[in-house]
């Protein structure tokens, strides 16, 4: 198997726990986490994608989505963890738990 | 039709401007409200400049510093995304009329006192989101958009500074950025399969393969979520509920329609061999249990805020029935027509409701339903604006909402989808229940009015003339829907290559 | 845009322009109201009759504007429309001189209740006017719309609830409506209305779907036209005031639903097509039993309005029998039903409310020996009840020998009974009160209970004279039948026009 097709079929894998994580997991903190694990795995497959057996240089166009992807999610991750910090500051001392009340 | 290689400048400047204004207004921190309104008069004429470009000349296409796809950004106008910018830009328009009067900056120092400083610049990023949103060409900048869009609302909904309105902001940006994500691993296998990102690109490429479903499924579920869906709609109620008025009245109208108008454009024009009919059925089914449950949950509402955001989801769930209506239909206008027909006239019958709301809670400092005594002898303009905005709600005419389930009714009457059909004029009823419920109480006999405190016109007006502005849709159909129809957008690629 | 185009878009902008200036008008400015409320009813009522004039002489008055792709907005005037429209603009002058009297004293925002009232109106001549079935579907609706506020007008707890059953019921009627209409478009195109039917040609393919589309546009006008099982709004709308359910009763809802039921049969379907489709003898069936269901409740009621909603439930079923019985005389006693049983019921109404705002009586039982303090009141409902029953010279019984005479040269003669029957419960639960009115000895003080100022009239003239005026129309289109311009000419013109198709 090609080095790109394993890094590929691992960034699948990832963005799949990840999603899973982020959905299933029951506290803020953790489906953050679950989430940067899911935009790993997105990045994984991107960069094993420019990667294409036959060419001899690497294809820019995926590297400069995974380039855009990584800005969008730090900053998301920045603000989305200021949130949850406020979000204990105002509710009280108690964790921050996702009560989720369809 | 010709498509100009140089492209006209308003393309770039509807999304520049804004940007721009966001950050002059961060930097310069006096007199917000007047920045933001000359920012937002100059956008809105700006889009009606597009518009009337693509009425006369046709769809306009524009490369962003001259550099061509697929490193380059293409910008894209046709018939239809000219109507959505209209639509954002005339309700922006009016949230940033209301927006001036909501955020005064003679205000005690409440919870919303210094945040006026705040709403301008996050307001003016989610404008530019969603300009940049509708005139992109290819699925990347999409994305970009959509993050832009997610980020800001989310911030705009935290401006209320409450626990429920920063918890209600925690789960919308999960939700968002699950959705994003979703919708980037799509892109992305897109990019593995077929080598490009540009519309109409990928149109002329892709045929039913795995990698297509994949991506299909992948970015409609991103989509769906985004629109909140059901039973993926668990998020909006809180977030719309709990953000200040002006701002729940822009995501309303259109930061949810925003995903749903990409989910349009893909599966109408870039997956278009690839879609089945019993793939469309699944966003389509899901549509007629959110208007059900919207409506349902909206009866038992307590607040007025919260029954007018339950409203929003059941109003979003007709929008997904085009799918099924649509893929059906060979020319899909019918239902085409009616599922953006819908948009705007939701748009503008949502936002003047959720204004309304706004001026209840701060008129009377609460809106708790039951409670409601004397708004029509205090806030008669309101009030009015309220009615007019509920009729298209529920869909009589001669709104813009009778427009849209007359076409949507069409369409499922052609197929005939006669379980579409039910939902529709079933989802008519509900919606009479649960405005007649707030509009009745104007009619009780009231004899304490209750503590009143007075709110600044432009509040009251913005709410009436947008109310106003779903009914004037109703008696422009043709003329609309000729429009939108510039560049003939939506014609089955696959139809276009079997020839005449 | 040519006089004969824009004038049935004037007839309807008087009330409707007159309605939305009325919302604005303080509530104290009773002079400026009043002088509106007057002007708008006369220059509608001086449009109408050029507007008869017009059509007598076969004048094409026809305004169209776009609305959807491929269907306008259609108002055009037909005899049956010019019917409907004189009725409407005659009793809304007379009703609104009644309500600006009756509502003197009642706390409730008068310029809400004229701006709907308005509304009201302009809802039914809009209905009147349609030329498609969108534009009918579209002043239906907004008929619905404009009287529920003034069904809930009083603002009670009972108020809200019947404007509660109102709006359930005619917005589920509606949306039945909607639904045949978009279908009936689905499966034959555009749908302008045209002597005779227009959907001959498609009865060939689309037979059984014609047939589902027929009882769903009936069942949704049904509503509003009272057909059991559909009637249960209206005696709980009695809540509302004397002026509303006269209106209501006489003009507005049940005539619109009666009226569409005629349009469909006539005018979508035509009288051939319906009877080969086998569509007009269940609607036969079910009006009778209307007829019938309808009196039994009334004899058993002792509120006066309660007792005259059921009579309007039944009553209003001859115009839908007429209609569905085969043959030009049948249906000329259905159409001019229309006016001789609105212009009846209008004035039982106005002397309902009378006894109601002079004396407080509601019951029947409380009326002993009324007809010696309200005599002119009291000769105006002798006269209005004998025309429900039937007698000559009454227009009611012209209404019922046409029904009757039609439906022998049909061959139906099951309906000759249902008329008997009819006509003998209409006696049973009529004149027990005009015996009570006229020969029982007041049991209580009838003394005015009211502040209304009356001067030497038994009660204030802007009551008595509407009253009188249409008890004397009801009694002169019985007995000048035969002019020009009578309802029975104008019905015999329709159904010629109709049937000669």
């Amino acid at each position: 198997m090609e080095p790109s097709d394993l890094y590929g079929s691992v960034g699948i894998a990832l963005f799949a726990l990840g999603i899973y994580g982020a959905t299933a997991l029951g506290q803020f903190m953790r489906q953050v986490l679950a989430l940067n694990v899911a935009g790993t795995g997105v990045f994984m497959f991107l960069i094993a994608i420019a990667h294409r057996a036959g060419t001899p240089v690497p294809d820019p166009v995926p590297h400069a989505m995974v380039l855009t992807g990584i800005v969008v999610a730090v900053s998301a991750t920045a603000f989305i963890l200021v949130l949850i910090g406020r979000l204990r500051d105002l509710s009280g001392s108690s964790s921050a738990q996702d009560d989720r009340d369809d | 039709m010709i498509e100009r290689a140089i492209g006209a400048p308003e393309m770039a400047l509807v999304v520049a401007v804004p940007l721009l204004a966001a950050c002059a207004i961060l930097l310069v921190r006096r007199r917000t409200a007047v920045l933001g309104m000359v920012a937002s008069l100059a956008i809105a004429a700006l889009a009606g400049c597009l518009i009337w470009r693509i009425a006369q000349e046709g769809p306009q296409r524009m490369n962003l510093g001259g550099w061509s796809a697929p490193l380059g950004i293409t910008l894209y106008a046709d018939g239809l995304s000219g109507w959505m910018l209209g639509t954002t830009a005339l309700i922006a328009l009016f949230v940033s009329v209301y927006g001036s009067g909501y955020f005064h900056r003679n205000q005690p120092a409440t919870q919303f006192g210094g945040t006026a400083n705040f709403f301008w610049p996050l307001w003016m990023f989610l404008w530019a989101a969603l300009n940049a949103l509708i005139l992109s060409a290819d699925v990347f900048n999409i994305y970009v958009a959509l993050e832009l869009l997610g980020l800001s609302s989310v911030a705009l909904v935290t401006l209320s500074q409450a626990a429920p309105a920063v918890s209600a902001a925690v789960r919308y940006l999960l939700v968002s950025l699950i959705g994003s994500l979703s919708y980037l691993m799509g892109t992305a296998f897109l990019y593995a399969g077929a080598g490009t990102l540009g519309f109409k690109e990928l149109a002329s490429i892709l045929h039913p393969e795995s990698f297509s479903f994949a991506a299909l499924a992948l970015m409609s579920t991103g989509l769906c979520m985004k629109s909140a869906l059901f039973p993926l709609h668990f998020w909006l109620p809180p977030a719309h509920e709990n953000a200040p008025a002006p701002v729940s009245a822009a995501l309303s109208a259109l930061v949810v329609k925003a995903s749903f108008f990409v989910m349009l454009r893909l599966w109408f024009s870039v997956f278009d061999r690839v879609v089945t009919e019993e793939a469309a059925m699944v966003p389509g089914i899901l549509g007629a249990a959110a208007v059900i449950a919207g409506s349902v949950q909206a009866l038992s509402a307590q607040r007025l805020k919260q029954l007018v955001a339950y409203s929003t989801v059941a109003q979003v769930g007709y929008l997904f029935m085009v799918f099924p209506l649509g893929v059906l239909n060979p020319s899909s206008w019918t239902a085409v027509g009616g599922a953006l027909y819908l948009v705007s006239a939701h748009a503008c019958a949502k936002a003047a409701a959720f204004m309304v709301a706004g001026n209840v809670l701060r008129a009377y400092g609460h809106d708790r339903i039951e409670d409601l005594r004397g708004v029509v002898q205090q806030m008669p303009v309101s009030m009015f604006a309220f009615a007019v905005a509920g009729v298209s709600l529920i869909g009589l005419p001669p709104s813009g909402g009778f427009i849209a389930k007359w076409l949507l009714l069409t369409a499922a009457l052609e197929g005939p989808e006669w379980g579409f059909a039910a939902v529709i004029v079933a989802g008519g009823l509900l919606a009479t229940a649960y405005i007649f419920r707030v509009f009745s109480r104007s009619f009780r006999n009231v004899t304490d009015l209750g503590d009143f405190k007075k709110i600044p016109a432009r509040m009251e007006w913005s709410a009436l003339t947008l109310s106003l502005c779903s009914m004037l849709l109703g008696l422009t159909a043709t003329h609309v829907l000729e429009f939108m129809q510039a560049g003939t957008p939506l014609i089955r690629v696959a139809m276009m290559e079997a020839g005449p | 845009m040519t006089f004969d185009n824009a004038l049935p878009l004037l007839i309807l902008l008087t009330s409707l322009a007159g309605g939305s200036i009325i919302f604005l008008i303080p509530e104290h400015r009773r002079g400026t109201r009043t002088a509106l409320n007057m002007a708008a009813a006369l220059t509608k009522l001086f449009l109408t009759a050029i507007l008869v004039w017009g059509v007598q002489h076969d004048h094409v008055y026809e305004t169209r504007l776009q609305f959807l792709p491929g269907i306008d907005l259609l108002l055009d005037a037909d005899a049956l429309s010019v019917l409907l429209v004189s009725l409407s603009s005659v009793l809304w002058l007379v009703t609104t001189v009644y309500a600006i009297a009756y509502l003197e004293h009642a706390p409730q925002s008068r310029s809400r209740f004229f701006g709907f009232f308005s509304l009201c109106v302009s809802s039914t001549i809009g209905i009147a006017l349609a030329g498609n079935l969108v534009t009918f579907l579209l002043f239906y609706e907004m008929l619905t719309l404009s009287t529920y506020p003034l069904v809930v007008h009083r603002g009670t707890e009972e108020s809200m609830r019947a404007g509660k059953i109102y709006l359930a019921y005619t917005m589920g009627g509606g949306s039945l409506f909607l639904f045949a209409v978009v279908w009936l478009s689905v499966v034959v195109g555009p749908l302008e209305f045209t002597e005779g039917g227009m959907l001959g040609r498609f009865a060939g393919q689309h037979a059984s779907e014609l047939r589902v589309i027929f009882f769903m546009l009936v069942a949704g006008l049904g509503v509003k036209a009272a057909l059991v099982p559909l009637h249960g709004w209206l005696p709980r709308a009695m809540v509302a005031p004397a002026p509303v359910s006269a209106l209501l009763h006489a003009v507005a809802v049940v005539k619109a639903g009666a009226f569409g039921i005629v349009r469909v049969i006539y005018d979508i379907y035509g009288v051939r097509l319906a009877s080969e489709l086998q569509l007009l003898q269940p609607l036969a069936v079910v009006a009778s039993f209307t007829i019938i269901y309808g009196s039994l409740c009334a004899i058993r009621q002792d509120n006066l309005k309660k007792r005259l909603a059921y009579s309007t439930v039944s009553q209003v079923s001859y115009i839908a029998l007429g209609a569905s019985i085969l043959g030009p005389l049948a249906a000329v006693g259905g159409v001019v039903h229309l006016v001789h049983q609105g212009l009846m019921k209008i004035t039982l109404f106005f002397c309902a409310g009378n006894l109601a705002e002079s004396l407080g009586i509601h019951e029947i039982s409380r009326m002993a020996g009324v007809g010696r303090r309200l005599p002119a009141t009291m000769a105006a409902f002798t006269l209005g009840a004998l025309g429900m029953i039937g007698a000559p010279p009454m227009a009611g019984f012209i209404s019922k020998w046409y029904i009757g005479l039609g439906a022998l040269s049909a061959g139906a003669e099951w309906v000759i009974w249902v008329l008997v029957a009819s006509t003998a419960l209409n006696a049973a639960y009529f004149l027990p009160i005009l015996h009570t009115i006229w020969f029982k000895e007041p049991a209580e003080d009838l003394s005015d209970k009211t502040g209304h100022a009356r001067g030497r009239l038994e009660i204030h003239w802007m009551l008595l004279v509407p009253t009188v005026l249409t008890a004397l129309l009801a009694l002169l289109c019985g007995l000048l039948g035969d002019a020009p311009f009578s309802p029975l000419e104008w019905s015999r013109l329709i159904v010629d026009r109709e049937f000669g198709q």
